[in-house]
């Protein structure tokens, strides 16, 4: 099977362009082959075109075009935000903003943890090979 | 003021008694001897023999007073600065205080990255979010006149020297300035190194990287 995401009715996708940008949006109608009606807990529900949606691994179970507060419902129980969380992207995500908000000290000191890092690393790889060779 | 308002036409609703005690000049007049103060007329100047035969307008002395500079928000004393210009260009240095001039007054301080006490603008300048407790460095004594250049006194020649090149003696930095330097850094490193890593921080120059883009940091 090559696909594994679908466009269905209760998959969670991204927004990625924008002013939602960033956004977890969840697909509750299908208009047309170009756009879908999303719906999000903090947001009025809209059409999105398909180009501006990252559809995620996450599918919720709901039926079409759901009032507000069985969406969030549904979204609580699928635990959809942690899901998101733990999720690799989600975490990258994560990570980017939080790198986004390093000052200039911050980042100097990432730095130095790097440099430190890679330093241990050499340390036990010459370990190892030593090793290897004896 | 008297009230402007009349009862009837040539009489005001303020007697002029009334009026006259209102506007304090009686206490005018306490102050100088019951009398008002008079301002000084200038001594007549001697009528010049000729008109002059040009139309010059004389100049006007302009009294216009430029307003003190505006220290940025982001610069607080003891704010990390990045200086962007000059022979310093990329040092991360400590802002000490504003002088008169509206000039910053920064040190490196001098033991960590050799910049010395001097000053800068802070359009050449970026503010970062770290800062230096530098509330026990007294920078009383720093003021625009500290930095002024020493005039040079030109001795005069004697013919024979006339054509010879100057030897100019080379410049130190006055004993005075180098004590003043190491007080503050003395106090300065004290601060620095109550923090870690920041001493390594401040040696270090700021420079950008492939995909670094200035304008979506945050300092």
């Amino acid at each position: 099977q090559p696909f594994k995401r679908f466009v269905e009715i209760g998959r969670v996708a991204l927004v990625n362009y924008g002013k939602d940008y960033g956004r977890l949006v969840v697909i509750v109608d299908v208009v047309d082959q170009n756009r879908a009606l999303v719906d999000a807990p903090d947001m009025v529900r809209c059409q999105m075109n398909f180009k501006r949606l990252s559809l995620t691994d996450i599918k919720i179970d709901i039926k079409r075009i759901p009032k507000k507060a069985t969406l969030i419902k549904a979204m609580e129980e699928a635990d959809v935000k942690t899901k998101w969380e733990n999720s690799s992207w989600g975490k990258k995500l994560v990570v980017q903003k939080r790198r986004a908000s390093l000052n200039d000290f911050d980042r100097f000191k990432v730095m130095l943890a790097k440099i430190k890092r890679g330093g241990a690393i050499r340390q036990e790889l010459a370990k190892l090979k030593k090793e290897v060779a004896a | 003021m008297a009230p402007t308002s009349k009862m009837a036409l040539g009489i005001k609703r303020a007697s002029r008694s009334h009026t006259y005690h209102r506007r304090g000049l009686w206490a005018i007049k306490a102050k100088h001897g019951g009398a008002l103060p008079k301002a000084e007329k200038p001594a007549a100047v001697a009528e010049p023999k000729f008109y002059p035969a040009d139309d010059v307008k004389p100049r006007t002395v302009s009294t216009r007073k430029p307003h003190p500079t505006k220290l940025r928000s982001t610069i607080t004393p003891g704010t990390v600065l990045i200086l962007l210009a000059g022979r310093y260009m990329g040092k991360r240095v400590v802002f000490l205080k504003q002088l008169q001039s509206g000039l910053l007054l920064i040190t490196g301080p001098f033991k960590i990255n050799g910049v010395p006490i001097r000053r800068v603008n802070q359009a050449y300048v970026i503010a970062t979010s770290t800062k230096v407790d530098i509330s026990k460095v007294n920078v009383q004594k720093f003021d625009d006149k500290y930095f002024a250049r020493e005039k040079k006194t030109r001795a005069k020649k004697t013919e024979g020297e006339l054509f010879e090149s100057d030897k100019e003696a080379t410049k130190n930095l006055p004993d005075f300035k180098k004590d003043d330097q190491k007080v503050i850094d003395a106090e300065l490193i004290k601060a620095i190194d109550a923090v870690p890593d920041l001493k390594n921080y401040l040696g270090a120059r700021f420079s950008l990287r492939d995909g670094d883009k200035p304008h979506e940091m945050t300092f």
